[in-house]
Parts: C-alpha cells; sequence; structure tokens
C-alpha cells in the first residue's frame, strides 16, 4: 500500500483505468459541454463583429464614429506594412511592453517587500499605515502627470506610473496576507527551532503567496494602464501615444485597432500568469468549483 | 513522588488570563502547581475547556503566565524553551510543503545539512509507517496520517521535552495502538520529559508515570496519581486488562468524572442563562 500512489483527488489512480460505463458517460458529458462552451464563444464574436460590419456597411452607425472591423483590419494592416507615425508598429508595442514588464516588475517587488515588512513589524505598520492610506486615497493617475515632469518623455516615467499602480494592488494583498498568517505554523516552526528570518522565510511568505499571487492578475493589468496612460500624457513612443494621436486625428479605427493589440497583449500575458500560479500554488488541493473558475 | 525535579518541567503557582475580544479577561488557569522529574511521562487529563492546551503552551514558552513560575529544565522559561518538541491539537503542517520537507524543517532549523536532514527525515517516516508518501502534501493525506506526519517532525529533533496536545485523537483504535506502542518504545529509548494531554484515561494510565487530574476551567491541579505499573510496559492492550490498572482506572475516573459533570452543568447553566436574558 505504501506504494500506492495518491492521486490528488483521493482515490487510488487505477480505479479510473478500468472503462467504467458511467466514467466514459461522464466524461463525454464533460467534452459535449466544452465544446457547446467554444461554439458559443465563436458565435458570439461572429454576431458580434458581423452585426458592426453590416450596421455600418450599410450607414446604420456612422462608420466614421463607430469604425468597422474591416477598417480596423485595414488600419492594422497598414501600420503593420508602413509603420506607425513614431516607427514600426511592433516598436511601439515593444515600447508599451518594457514599460509595463519593468512597472509591473518594480511594483510587485517592492510591494512584497513592504507588505512582508510592514506585516511583520507592527510599529512600522502604525507609523507609516496613515501615509499610506492617503497616498493611496489620490487618484495615482495624476502621479503620472508628476513622473513626466519629474523624468522626461522616455521610458521612467512610464514604469514609474505602472510601478505605483501595481505596487499598492500587492502591497495591501501582501500585507493581508502575512497578517493572516496561520499563528499555529508560526508557533510550530518555532518550537523547531526557526529563527525570525526563518519563520518569514518558510512560513510567512509561502502562506502570503497565495494572497499576492491572487493580486497579481490585477496588478498586472494595471501595469498596462499604467504603461498606456503614461504614455498618453506625455511620450515619444508607444501604443498609448498612438492612440492619442488616432484620438486627434478622429481616426476610430485607429483606437479600436490600438485597443485590440492591447487587448491580446494583456489576455497573453494572463496566460502566463495563470501558468505560473498553478506552478506556485501546486501544493494547495483541487479547487472545489474548477469548472466555473476555469471559465473566467 | 520522585524527589529529583531538578532537570524536569516545574510549575509553581502558574495562572494565565486571557484578554477577550470584548476587553474583559478570562482566567483560562489559576494557581497550578505540577512537578514532573527529568525523563518521566505524565498525562494531563480533564473536562474540555479546562486549560490543558494552556499549560502546554505556557511551558513551550509560546505564551508567558500571567503570574507564578514556569521552569524547564531548572531554568525559568523565557522564550520558547529549548529542546522542546510539541505535537499541536490542530493540524500545524505547512501546506506548502512535502510530507519529507515537513518533517525535515526541524534539522534544518537546527543547522543541519539539507542532504542529511533529508535522509533523517526519510529515516523519521519510516519510523511512523509513512514510507512511500514523501512526496505527497499534508492535503493529500489523511487526518491519522498527518497527526502521525506531526509526530515524525517532533521527533525528529530528539527533545528534551515532549509536550504532545492529544497526539492520538485522529487515529482509528488500531494505529492509535500501535502508535502508542511506537511512542512508548521511543519515550524509553531517550526518556525526554512528556507532558502528554489525552481525554482518553485508558490511554493516560497506559502510558505514563503520573496522571494529573485537572478541574473544571479555570483548571488547576486536582490530583496527582502514581502510576506504579511496571516498565516496560509491553503491549498497552494488555496492561489495561490487569487488576492494579483496573484499581487505577476506577480511582482517577471517580475524580475526574466530577470535573467532567461539572463542567457540563456550568455550561448548561450559562446557555439557561444566556437564553433566559
Ligand atoms: N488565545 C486565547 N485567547 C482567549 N482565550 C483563550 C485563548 N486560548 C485559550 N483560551 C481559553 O482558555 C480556556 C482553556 O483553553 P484550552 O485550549 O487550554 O482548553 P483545553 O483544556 O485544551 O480544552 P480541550 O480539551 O477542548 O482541548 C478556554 O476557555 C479558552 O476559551
Ligand atoms: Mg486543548
Amino acid at each position: 500500500m505504501s506504494d500506492a500512489p495518491i492521486t490528488p483527488r483521493g482515490g487510488p489512480a487505477q480505479a479510473f483505468e478500468v472503462e467504467d460505463p458511467l466514467a466514459v458517460a461522464a466524461r463525454r458529458r464533460v467534452r459535449n459541454y466544452k465544446r457547446t462552451v467554444r461554439a458559443g464563444q465563436i458565435g458570439t464574436f461572429i454576431v458580434i463583429v458581423a452585426g458592426w460590419q453590416l450596421l455600418t456597411h450599410f450607414k446604420i452607425l456612422d462608420p466614421f464614429f463607430a469604425g468597422s472591423p474591416w477598417g480596423i483590419v485595414l488600419r492594422l494592416a497598414d501600420w503593420a506594412v508602413h509603420g506607425t507615425a513614431y516607427g514600426s508598429l511592433w516598436l511601439q508595442i515593444w515600447v508599451t511592453m518594457e514599460e509595463a514588464l519593468l512597472g509591473f516588475a518594480a511594483g510587485v517587488i517592492s510591494g512584497v517587500v513592504m507588505g512582508v515588512l510592514l506585516g511583520e513589524i507592527p510599529l512600522l505598520a502604525d507609523i507609516l499605515g496613515p501615509y499610506i492610506k492617503m497616498v493611496n486615497a489620490l487618484p495615482r493617475i495624476v502621479l503620472g502627470s508628476i513622473f513626466v515632469i519629474w523624468l522626461g518623455l522616455g521610458l521612467p516615467s512610464k514604469v514609474m506610473l505602472a510601478a505605483v499602480l501595481v505596487f499598492f494592488v500587492v502591497f495591501f494583498n501582501a500585507f493581508q496576507g502575512v497578517r493572516s498568517v496561520d499563528r499555529n505554523l508560526v508557533a510550530n516552526a518555532r518550537i523547531l527551532g526557526a529563527s525570525r528570518l526563518q519563520v518569514v522565510w518558510h512560513v510567512v511568505v509561502p502562506s502570503a503567496t497565495t494572497w499576492i499571487i491572487a493580486s497579481l492578475h490585477v496588478a498586472l493589468g494595471f501595469s498596462i494602464i499604467g504603461a498606456i496612460v503614461g504614455e498618453f500624457l506625455g511620450a515619444q513612443k508607444g501604443l498609448g501615444l498612438v492612440i492619442a494621436t488616432a484620438q486627434n486625428n478622429f481616426d476610430t479605427n485607429g483606437v479600436f485597432g490600438a485597443m485590440l493589440i492591447i487587448g491580446l497583449i494583456a489576455v497573453s500575458a494572463e496566460g502566463l500568469m495563470s501558468i505560473a500560479e498553478r506552478r506556485l500554488l501546486a501544493w494547495r488541493p483541487p479547487a472545489a468549483s474548477e469548472t466555473s473558475q476555469a471559465g473566467l | 513522588m520522585s524527589v529529583s525535579t531538578e532537570d524536569g518541567i516545574e510549575l509553581t503557582g502558574v495562572t494565565k488570563r486571557f484578554v477577550t475580544p470584548t476587553g474583559s479577561t478570562m482566567t483560562a488557569i489559576r494557581d497550578v502547581n505540577l512537578r514532573v522529574g527529568a525523563g518521566r511521562f505524565c498525562a494531563v487529563v480533564g473536562p474540555t475547556g479546562c486549560g490543558k492546551s494552556t499549560t502546554l503552551t505556557l511551558t513551550a514558552g509560546l505564551e508567558r503566565a500571567s503570574a507564578g513560575q514556569v521552569r524547564v529544565f531548572g531554568k525559568p522559561v523565557d522564550g520558547i524553551t529549548p529542546n522542546a518538541g510539541f505535537v499541536f491539537q490542530t493540524d500545524a503542517l505547512m501546506p506548502w510543503k512535502s510530507v519529507l520537507d515537513n518533517v525535515a524543517l526541524g534539522p534544518k532549523f537546527r543547522g543541519m545539512a539539507t542532504r542529511d536532514a533529508l535522509a533523517e527525515a526519510r529515516r523519521w517516516l519510516g519510523v511512523v509507517g509513512l514510507a512511500g508518501f514523501e512526496d505527497h502534501y499534508p492535503h493529500q493525506l489523511s487526518g491519522g496520517m498527518r497527526k502521525r506526519v506531526s509526530l515524525a517532525a517532533a521527533l525528529i529533533n530528539k527533545p528534551r521535552l515532549l509536550l504532545m496536545d492529544e497526539p492520538f485523537s485522529a487515529l482509528d483504535v488500531q494505529t492509535r495502538a500501535i502508535m502508542t506502542n511506537e511512542l512508548l518504545r521511543l519515550w524509553e529509548q531517550t526518556r525526554p520529559s512528556v507532558l502528554f494531554v489525552t481525554h482518553d484515561l485508558e490511554e493516560a494510565i497506559s502510558m505514563a508515570d503520573l496522571v494529573v487530574v485537572m478541574t473544571a476551567g479555570p483548571a488547576t491541579v486536582k490530583a496527582v496519581y502514581e502510576i506504579d505499573l511496571p516498565r516496560p510496559r509491553g503491549a498497552v492492550q494488555d496492561i489495561r486488562f490487569t487488576p492494579r490498572f483496573l484499581e487505577l482506572y476506577r480511582q482517577i475516573w471517580e475524580s475526574l468524572r466530577e470535573e467532567v459533570e461539572r463542567t457540563y452543568a456550568l455550561s448548561a447553566a450559562a446557555t439557561a442563562q444566556r437564553a433566559a436574558s
């Protein structure tokens, strides 16, 4: 019995290898359900895009204001072939991604470090608490203006804005995670001989990780927002600048096209994040509502 | 009673009060006096909620006494008691570490090289009958298996003081018997001082040198019974039918029953009062 593997679901693995008609039926039901969902998603896409195209084609919607799917495709193709006003499209994408990623990294690292520090040292938390709340209550976008003044039109001001947006999300989660560590686990580690640092490293940080990771999804979105808004406020390159220019030219298709690119970037980043999350939280029991979570 | 209390556990007039969330204080234990000599096995029984776990956390140095003094190995407890092992009443395994890593924590914290710590942990998992489960996470084990992991994690440090809070309560009868014998065998090898909290009086008598009965909460020591059954005890299942065991059992149960009934009466009265107001 000792080397019979226990699957994460708790049952012995062999039990599933026998072709149980019930299991087969259940699997078929799951497969059919997934197929229905996929078909529904594609259907929704077609209805929206086709509807949009038709409505603008027959001038029920003014294509000047509403743009049109085909117009967006043409605009994107034009950018891809001839480049934007500020250089090639790929350069704009890269600039924005670089800003967002650097901001994300800086915000996450500083947020986790500060969260753990303040969570572990209540005195520090009580001293700094009001100031952090105050800064957090500011509409942080206005900080972007200050950063542009301080750091100029280049990359640093965007990174800074993205980092600040990310920082607060991660910080509050890390702090909360540290505060809600199971005291029993800490007691156990201390009895086993752990030093204060070892308690932080082996108990506090891993148990706060669940909280921190939960914040990373939001933080990722915020880092992209930070980069784009930063570019809006003043930049020489980047997708935000492309959108701002398209806006000034009443180029609806251009705005939508850039939005589409940003959306695709965000979705792929989100996908990578989910993979990383599954790796980091492999120790967790499978969620009770796995199927419903997968959808969103 | 043994005179050499020098190196054991010594609680003198220990009182512990907690501040409740409403701001009032509640006394968990009051004026507890208890001496357990070095290398002795002391079982603690008492009604639920009376303060047994509190007594253990004070001895481990996880909490400070509000009054009185706790001494372990002749030194007043100040900070975490060194050389102690603690099996907690509730699960205290790190859910993000595999079973093997959990057991290896103690030696690692005490500066052993990771390789040696893992080898040692593997050996201890064998001792508690969990060879082959090294790579499982705690949530993949049954409650009883997790308890055994906790036991291995506590024993691996070869503590001189072993505090156990109902370590076998989650085990089925057979596993429990096996683990009881195993624990006694291990204890006889290294002879740490033991405080062993249990609700099972048979278990208490069959394992211990001393059985301490605590009163209804706030608890104090009601009586201490010297268990003069010969050692090594051998299979604890057999000893339960000897005349001396039955005699001791009757005696201690009489004392314990009063307290259990008092606790029950108190909580029933409190419930009635709350219902009335
Ligand atoms: N941290 C705490 N804060 C406030 N009250 C506490 C705290 N810990 C314990 N108590 C109270 O002290 C009393 C004794 O608790 P304790 O856990 O020691 O009981 P116990 O004898 O171990 O009970 P059981 O047999 O059910 O485990 C209880 O009434 C409990 O509510
Ligand atoms: Mg208890």
